[in-house]
């Protein structure tokens, strides 16, 4: 791309990133977002919002994360150092509490009594659920059907929290559909709802503030490895869906050169099948989706695509438009982990570090192992391990053909 | 105002002298089956209506009700696509050269499509205007031009949330008519308060000579009448789509079933402009 683009001072602001982003709504929710941004530029440099993020982050979701040497994996595969973010030992098992706490105090701040989110995993459902208990915050979840069936753990998790679960059955019945029906939510109770969007995707300013709230990980991850390591790692790894873990963990290193960053996408059934969902990696076209332009899985007509992975948190055909610039940029490199070299992961980490990865968080162990294994001994990668595998136990055991 | 006033200028201006209110359907292209939608079309003239929007279907209808999600579900099944909504419109106009059709929809398989090619086609297919639901004004960009440039209006929504900047906003790059959601909400919802209406579009009023037309939530004459009353015209759809889905296994029977509804609207329309 010939254009240059500062990466530290994105997005403009109109919300775009580049030819990316940017604010594609139905009138009704215009105002909704001009308020959310309003109020969130008030309060990014606020000392008091921050102190309060910070603390919430310290004492309620056990900040900062440790930064993991892998050594028995990394000595197995006989390359590159691994070092794992403990993301997963976060409160809730996951990144995205980081990001449903500073939504959250927002929606305090605009006086809203009730939250609404989408989920695919269950896992930013959760996250959601947590902090609108904590809050004393009316909630409700909308996820699609088929994943309610496929995380019957994390379901039941959010309604144990007090939250409501609706099944969303219409389209393909998984993430994007959830998404949609959260949106016809919002767009019904925009007076009293605050939308907890849970990745760097969807209309200005989510992309924004979801990756602020996010950054925390790469932040501590850049400190860390200057105290463990030494020095900065060569390579950064993570896993994305819509991105938001990946954005967290890269956006503090945009400027480290020296680092390279793989996002790794959902391989699916293997992208010449078609069944995946790696917009990036597939080179799909432009279009536009839950208010945001970006790399979509889209027909010829352009309807969605159908997407397939293992993992319902990967489970859609867009991707957050920052990241959509940084493939064009070359800043990262966008890659696919199919089902089966994740599951292989997910088994290996578990055996040989006693750490068991939530199946997304597994797309990033298969590439990175494959990235080690290419490096000498003396280099250092980083990988986010944004969440734990619990909640994907029964989706690994029906695969061994196994039934509680 | 458009130098070349397309077909959706001269109806309101000539509805404007007529002191009549715009009837305006919407039904979904494609649905039940697309061999259809063109006679549904000329069935919407035939009994009063001033603007056609046709529908296209799109997989993720975001800002729509279950009624016109399932509308949409049916012409997917189909395989309906914009370039067979393109087609239709070129067979309509083979019988109406005057009634204007704006298309509405989501913007994703006009962005797959191509803008410049979009433009010629739908031009070329006899398109007078495009409403899709996620571009505002704001993301037009270049493309506000293009489709001015190949006669196609761009229409868009006022919502009870738009803050009078941004009324500003959108009133200045509206053109045909500016279309007002009349209640927070999707396509289909239940009830709507045509005083407030009423109060609103007093103020948009001041902003703009657009007509302001007015959707969401009108059933019958008694609804139509009422919104007649405060507003240029009125936009009827989840009330068509609903009757097309409870014909869909007779579509022979939908053309008399759309001419009774909109009839009924249309009576309730002109006996209040006469009263």
């Amino acid at each position: 791309m010939s254009r240059f683009f500062d990466l530290t001072q994105l997005p403009d602001a109109s919300g775009h990133f580049g030819p990316y982003g940017g604010r594609f709504v139905s009138e009704t929710l215009s105002f909704a977002l001009e308020e959310l941004d309003k109020i969130y530029a008030s309060l990014k440099h606020d000392p008091d919002f921050q102190a309060e993020f910070d603390r919430d982050l310290t004492h309620y979701v056990g900040r900062p994360s440790p930064l993991y040497h892998a050594e028995r994996w990394s000595r197995e595969i006989g390359g590159a150092q691994i070092w794992l973010k403990r993301e997963d030992l976060n409160h809730t098992g996951a990144h995205k509490v980081n990001n449903t706490i500073g939504q959250a105090l927002l929606a305090k701040r605009s006086g809203k009594p009730r939250v609404i989110a989408e989920t695919g995993a269950g896992q930013h459902g959760v996250a959601t659920a947590t902090v609108a208990a904590r809050l004393g915050l009316e909630c409700e979840v909308y996820m699609g059907a088929e994943d309610v069936e496929r995380q019957k753990l994390n379901v039941y998790r959010m309604r144990l929290l007090g939250a409501k679960v609706v099944p969303v059955e219409s389209g393909s019945r998984t993430l994007k559909d959830a998404m949609n029906e959260a949106l016809r939510d919002w767009v019904t109770n925009v007076d009293n709802t605050f939308y907890i969007i849970g990745t760097v995707a969807g209309p200005h300013p989510y992309p924004m503030l979801v990756r602020d709230f996010n950054a925390v990980a790469g932040r501590e991850a850049r400190r860390q490895s200057l105290e463990q390591i030494g020095r900065l790692p060569d390579a950064l790894v993570a896993c994305v869906g819509g991105g938001s873990n990946a954005m967290g963990l890269f956006y503090p290193f945009v400027e480290d050169d020296e680092v390279a960053m793989y996002g790794v996408e959902a391989g699916g059934d293997g992208l010449a099948t078609g069944r995946h969902a790696a917009p990036l990696t597939a080179n799909a076209p432009r279009g536009v989706l839950h208010g945001n332009r970006t790399y979509l899985m889209s027909d010829e007509g352009g309807q969605i695509a159908d997407t397939h992975s293992v993992s319902a948190g990967l489970d859609y055909p867009g991707v957050g438009p920052e990241h959509a610039l940084w493939k064009d940029v070359g800043r990262v490199e966008y890659v696919a982990a199919d089902d089966h070299e994740v599951l292989a992961a997910f088994r290996e980490l578990t055996r040989v570090e006693g750490i068991m990865p939530a199946l997304e968080s597994a797309h990033a162990l298969a590439h990175a192992k494959k990235l080690a294994a290419s490096l000498p001994r003396d280099k250092h990668i980083v990988v986010n391990l944004s969440g734990r595998g619990d909640k994907d136990i029964h989706t690994v055991a029906k695969i061994d053909g196994i039934e509680f | 105002m458009n130098q070349h006033a397309n077909r959706i200028d001269r109806r309101f201006a000539a509805l404007k002298a007529a002191g009549r209110k715009a009837l305006i359907p919407y039904i979904t292209a494609g649905d039940p089956a697309p061999a259809h939608t063109v006679d549904f079309m000329h069935a919407c003239v035939e009994a009063g209506a001033d603007v056609i929007e046709l529908g296209v279907p799109f997989s993720d209808p975001m800002a729509d009700g279950p009624v016109i999600q399932k509308a949409c579900e049916r012409a997917l099944l189909h395989g309906t696509r914009l370039s067979h909504v393109l087609e239709m419109v070129a067979a309509f106009r083979e019988r109406d050269a005057e009634t204007p059709v704006v298309l509405m929809g989501y913007l994703n398989p006009i962005e797959r499509m191509g803008y410049a090619a979009f433009a010629r086609q739908a031009r070329d297919a006899g398109v007078d205007g495009v409403l899709a639901v996620d571009m505002p004004p704001e993301e037009m960009g270049e493309n506000a031009a293009l489709f001015a440039d190949h006669g196609l209006q761009s229409i868009f929504l006022l919502a009870p949330t738009t803050s009078e900047q941004r009324a500003t906003t959108i009133c200045h790059h509206g053109q045909g008519y500016l279309y007002y959601v009349s209640l927070k909400g999707v396509t289909g919802a239940a009830t709507l308060d045509a005083e407030a209406v009423g109060s609103q579009l007093a103020s948009l009023r001041a902003l703009t000579e657009l007509p302001l037309c007015v959707g969401f939530g009108i059933r019958d004459g008694a609804t139509a009448a009422a919104i007649g009353r405060v507003a240029d015209g009125v936009i009827v759809g989840s009330a068509l789509v609903g009757r097309i889905a409870e014909r869909a296994d007779a579509p022979e029977t939908i053309p008399q079933a759309l001419r009774e509804i909109l009839g009924e609207m249309r009576t309730a329309l002109d006996r209040d402009a006469r009263a």
